[in-house]
């Protein structure tokens, strides 16, 4: 059969299947289309980013605002106190968060068959859409009424101390929902096992039913920490940023995406430039724990938290 | 109550540890902590509205109405420009993310081949893991020149006629706050549309196919019709987290506080307005600021339960179908 445009306004069928072809090609370009911003964004952070990594961006802190291509000997710097930071924030929070997280997951899938569990499960979903700006409006509000209680000092409510608390605020529903899934992936066959041999079922399930979800516990752990390291909107009302790095658990402390915001819309070329490097070290994390937990985890936690 | 007060006895203390007695004890350990996880929630509420009290004291219901947001006394706090700013970005975003989710979703459970499609998924979810920021900083360098200098333009000479495209293309506005936005909800849509056309069982498409229906008009006519709850779901939960979003939309939206109807001009959404005063404001313009705050959560506590409603309804029609 010879092509013919007029075919199609004769020959249902040939349209029929005209539309079909169509239909296949437009959603394989909506594809293509989502993924143009993500190669975009890693081939930019990239190429800006590894311009700004260079010895001293560890290990140096703000440099005085200049244009290379303008001022001689216009120094690089290096975003030390905000990787220390970050470090000190992520580990405050995870250490807060991975506990709590872990034992309400453990609560809803071994003890959570009831009105309780249901709802401890529902709110926590709940939780984890509330907007991260409003997380950090919350720690700070709260430290600013506990200080006009007299309760806490004043003084920390830019904090290292509420930066932490926000960040852990934001993870521990994640945490709790994913070890929740991770824990109930374990046969009942498992439990039943060590039950059978005598062994009380809170020993079961902390030596039989959590080292077998151990590795989805990892999973769901990286993915929280990954989520906090990034997180910026709550920090910019609670860690506040410091140029002076860790300065104590009561003191402004700097984070790596907070200077990502302020650097980034600087005009000054080496701060950019730091934004940039940051970007790129934010960037590689998160793809590293993305790949390891879809290595590590065959099971499907879906993104948008609906779960059948 | 499982709980046996015998346990806790001191003089039992060793026994009671090593044996069957340590289960109440854990059970209580787990469900203090789970029941101190609502108590957080609650607590989140109760303390924005208890920061939220000056303003709504100073401004009662007018805070809802007024569009003027002036600091120098007698101070004057509206929040009409971010709630406007906030639904035309997520309109942007949910009129140029959700088709594209929808082929997106599509694609990958109905016409992809089998090989291709777990790396393609892959590959969408990584978006969602991109920070925020990450995606602000891209904006202002490559996306807002890209916009201002080629795309704004282009739709100027076309629908330049419409007031929705008038002034001059500047980059950073809502329409590119919308697009970044777009970007960031799609792998939301798209994964959640996923698992709803997956749920379709394969008794409606066989049913299609069988009457020599094509793919795609078995996609239209049998698996979408019967995902539109999930698929209207997943839109909602992706208003949802574009409501939210903040840094990215505070780079880019230009950050001026006017209600304009030109998408090329700049705006403000609330949580933006937020992001950038926070730290400046005055006690009483603080307060006015978690009274915007509140509103934004309980914008997106009322879209996610709205959203998981929908989505839950059409996994457990599914389900009774099977």
């Amino acid at each position: 059969m010879t092509f013919h445009p007029m075919r199609f306004l004769i020959d249902r069928d040939a349209r029929r299947r005209l539309k079909d072809r169509l239909a296949q090609v437009a959603t394989f370009l909506c594809v293509v289309i989502a993924l143009i911003p993500l190669g975009s964004i890693l081939v930019t952070a990239v190429a800006r980013g590894a311009a700004a990594i260079g010895p001293g961006f560890f290990t140096d802190s703000l440099p005085p605002p200049c244009n290379p291509d303008v001022t001689p000997n216009c120094p690089t710097g290096g975003i030390a106190n905000a990787i220390q930071g970050t470090l000190i924030l992520v580990a405050l929070a995870a250490g807060i968060s991975l506990p709590v997280g872990v034992l309400a997951g453990v609560y809803v899938s071994e003890y959570g068959a009831n009105r309780i569990g249901r709802s401890v499960r529902f709110f926590t979903d709940v939780m984890t859409n509330i907007p991260s700006i409003v997380i950090g409006i919350f720690v700070y509000t709260l430290f600013l009424e506990l200080g006009v209680l007299g309760w806490v000092d004043r003084g920390l409510v830019f904090s290292a101390t509420t930066g932490a608390i926000a960040l852990s605020t934001i993870m521990i529903p994640i945490v709790a929902r994913t070890s929740e899934e991770a824990l109930k992936l374990v046969p009942v066959a498992v439990r039943e096992a060590a039950l059978a041999l005598g062994v009380p079922k809170y020993r079961t399930i902390l030596r039989v039913v959590l080292s077998t979800a151990r590795s989805g516990l990892v999973t769901g752990a990286l993915l929280a920490i990954a989520r906090a390291a990034g997180e910026t909107a709550p920090l910019i009302m609670t860690a506040f940023g410091n140029p002076f790095g860790f300065q104590g658990l009561d003191q402004p402390v700097e984070a790596m995406p907070r200077i990502i915001f302020v650097y980034g819309i600087t005009p000054f070329p080496n701060w950019q430039a730091l934004a940039w490097g940051a970007a790129l070290v934010l960037v590689l994390i998160s793809l590293l724990i993305s790949i390891a937990s879809r290595l590590v985890l065959r099971s499907r936690f879906s993104i948008g938290g609906v779960h059948r | 109550m499982r709980l046996s007060l015998k346990g806790l006895v001191p003089a039992r203390l060793r026994r009671w540890l090593g044996g069957a007695p340590g289960d109440p004890l854990f059970h209580l350990l787990t469900e203090v902590v789970a029941l101190g996880i609502l108590a957080l929630l609650a607590a989140i509420v109760i303390v924005l509205f208890v920061g939220a009290g000056e303003a709504m004291r100073a401004f009662g219901p007018r805070f809802l109405t007024g569009s003027v947001w002036d600091p120098t006394p007698p101070e004057e706090f509206g929040a009409v420009p971010f709630v406007y700013g906030t639904l035309v970005t997520s309109a942007v975003a949910l009129l140029l993310g959700v088709p594209v989710s929808l082929g997106i979703a599509i694609f990958l459970s109905e016409q992809a081949p089998p090989w291709i499609r777990t790396p393609l998924t892959f590959l969408v979810e990584v978006l969602a893991a991109v920070p925020s920021v990450v995606y602000g900083l891209w904006g202002i360098f490559v996306l807002a020149p890209g916009m201002r200098d080629t795309v704004e333009p282009a739709l100027q000479s076309v629908f330049g006629f419409l007031p929705l495209f008038h002034g001059t293309p500047f980059g950073l506005d809502k329409l590119t706050a919308g697009v970044i936005l777009a970007i960031m909800v799609i792998p939301t849509i798209s994964a959640v549309s996923r698992e709803a056309l997956l749920a379709v069982p394969d008794s409606q498409r066989e049913a299609a196919l069988s009457l020599g229906a094509t793919r795609w008009e078995t996609t239209r006519l049998a698996v979408l019709r019967y995902a539109r709850s999930g698929i209207f779901g997943a839109t909602i939960l992706g208003l949802g987290r574009a409501v939210g979003e903040t840094m990215a939309v505070t780079m880019t939206i230009g950050n001026r506080n006017i209600v304009s109807v030109s998408l090329l001009d700049q705006g403000q959404t609330i949580a933006s307005w937020i992001a950038n005063n926070f730290t400046e404001a005055q006690p009483l313009e603080v307060s006015a600021l978690i009274e915007l705050g509140l509103v934004l959560m309980l914008l997106a506590l009322v879209i996610n339960v709205v959203a998981r409603l929908l989505v839950l309804r059409m996994f457990r029609v599914a389900e009774g179908v099977r």
